[in-house]
């Protein structure tokens, strides 16, 4: 299945898609399915300060806990609140309900590091 | 360049992994076995064996025959339990410890006949096991036939076990009580069926010759689909032996673990008039009382659990956590562990470290599900 050509990828396989000064961060249909059913998500608190490539938070399947890693340096200005109650959404809707947080960016030319669909698709066929 | 991990390793198949992979299994390595982690969802796999009937290939645990007029009163000095006391046809569990009194393997010890018992050990101890048991019973009229590569084992766990088995076996399930084994055949194949299991459910263990394997887990595998159940990976056996609250070897049980550690001093039969190895010090052990004690946990924070978190009381660390997951059948957060005596009490608060914080967790008695028939 093709990554949507709209959003922008990182190597540690979250997703971004910008609007603005703004960017919505989750993980890709590739890591929830690796990750399988997962149970827990753990995320920052608004307000928190992001920086590129550092983890953010974790995401725990039944048997895997895995770090989320920002895919931009910025400031979370708000996180999924649905997503304590109801993890199994990243892996229902991993790229609408399943979103994780939003981040006002401090450096818009930091996206030019990140993949876009094609390229994310070859790096997930690469294994 | 040398590579550590994979020196000299042999990734054994079990007669199944074809099927395991056209199934679309996730395959792993596990104890040196490449073996089916999930079907299709750990959670649904879960549920499965809960409410109907689920399969699961155990062809990579170890079978060690023990036969000969001494078998019994060999194993009695090889193991904690006393073999000779079973009946022919029932079973008990059991373990193999070291001089020292630590745990080599846990063990399942089925009396096949008067002279005759199959040791089934975990596939990560099984050479462990099946070395020990050579040299303990060396000089005895008793002989160790390893024949864990010889052996396919399918298992077939949940309520409806029983209704899903009986239509293609002869043995007669009904007088077939809980550790009991009985010969038969299951789908034509000749078998040991034993009423055993690592979930906490109704199910049934069935033995066959390796070659034959196959054709065991198509008939089954139809069979458990009849009543919309299926095949099960390792991620749910953990998942279903954790809220069973029955100890995995590497996360509950060790070397550097005895069974009064464990909460498996029952099992240690002192008085069975044998000497047998790791007495002195079992006997120790079991005057001293355990220093830790195994218990269950719940999570009552925001966070799970997982093997090797430290748990705390106040500003004293009291153990660590053995094994830990989101429960499916609870919901909620739940882990074993081992902490101090004197914070085993069911009821008792702690702190479980996760991450950089720490999530407060209550001890509460095991296990942490029981099937209600």
């Amino acid at each position: 299945m093709s990554a949507p050509t709209d959003l922008r990828y990182t190597r540690d396989h979250e997703w971004v898609r910008v609007d603005g000064g703004e960017a919505t961060v989750g993980i890709t249909q590739y890591a929830a399915d690796q990750l399988g059913d997962i149970v827990f998500v753990e995320l920052p608190d608004e307000g928190r300060d992001l920086e590129e490539a550092k983890a953010f938070g974790v995401v725990e399947s039944v048997k895997a806990v895995s770090d989320l890693f920002a895919p931009l340096t910025g400031t979370v200005t708000s996180t999924n609140d649905a997503l304590a109650a109801n993890p199994e959404l990243v892996n229902s809707d991993p790229y609408g309900d399943g979103w994780m947080i939003k981040i006002r960016l401090s450096d818009t030319s930091e996206m030019d590091d990140l993949l876009d669909g094609p390229a994310y698709d070859d790096l997930v066929a690469a294994g | 360049m040398t590579d550590p991990e994979g020196a000299g390793t042999v990734i054994h198949e079990t007669p199944l992994a074809s099927r395991h992979e056209a199934l679309g299994a996730r395959m792993i390595d596990f104890a040196g076995w490449r073996m089916p982690v999930q079907y299709s969802s750990i959670l649904e796999e879960h549920r499965c064996v809960r409410e109907r009937a689920g399969l699961f290939d155990l062809s990579h645990m170890g079978e060690l025959l023990v036969e000969g007029p001494d078998a019994g009163d060999a194993l009695a000095r090889a193991l904690v339990t006393n073999p000779p006391a079973l009946t022919v046809g029932r079973a008990h569990y059991s373990m193999i410890c070291a001089p020292d009194g630590g745990i080599l393997d846990d063990l399942i010890v089925y009396r096949l006949a008067a002279d005759r018992f199959m040791v089934v050990a975990n596939a990560s101890n099984a050479q462990i096991v099946s070395d020990a048991l050579a040299e303990r019973l060396d000089g005895s009229r008793a002989l160790l036939d390893d024949q864990s590569l010889a052996t396919g084992l399918v298992a077939i766990q949940g309520p409806r076990s029983v209704e899903v088995l009986t239509p293609h076996t002869d043995v007669d399930l009904a007088s077939l009580r809980y550790y009991g084994i009985a010969d038969g055949q299951v789908a034509g194949i000749p078998a040991h069926v034993a009423r055993t299991g690592y979930t906490g459910e109704d199910g049934f263990e069935v033995f066959v010759d390796t070659g034959r394997t196959g054709e065991l887990w198509d008939t089954l595998l139809e069979a458990v689909r009849g009543v919309e159940g299926g095949p099960v990976g390792l991620g749910a056996r953990d998942t279903l032996r954790l809220e069973a609250g029955m100890p995995l070897y590497g996360n509950e049980l060790d070397t550097t673990t005895t069974p009064y550690d464990a909460g498996l001093g029952r099992v240690v039969k002192l008085d069975k008039g044998v000497d047998f190895v790791g007495r002195a010090a079992l006997e120790r052990a079991a005057a001293d009382g355990p220093k830790r004690r195994l218990v269950g946990l719940t999570v009552e924070g925001r966070g799970i659990a997982r093997h090797g978190y430290p748990v705390h009381s106040g500003d004293r660390r009291t153990g660590v956590v053995t094994s830990g997951t989101q429960s499916p059948t609870l919901g909620v957060p739940i882990a074993m562990a081992y902490v101090a005596p004197s914070d085993a009490e069911p009821g008792t608060m702690v702190d479980i470290e996760v991450r950089d914080t720490r999530v407060p967790a209550r001890v509460v008695p095991l296990p942490f599900y029981r099937r209600s028939s």
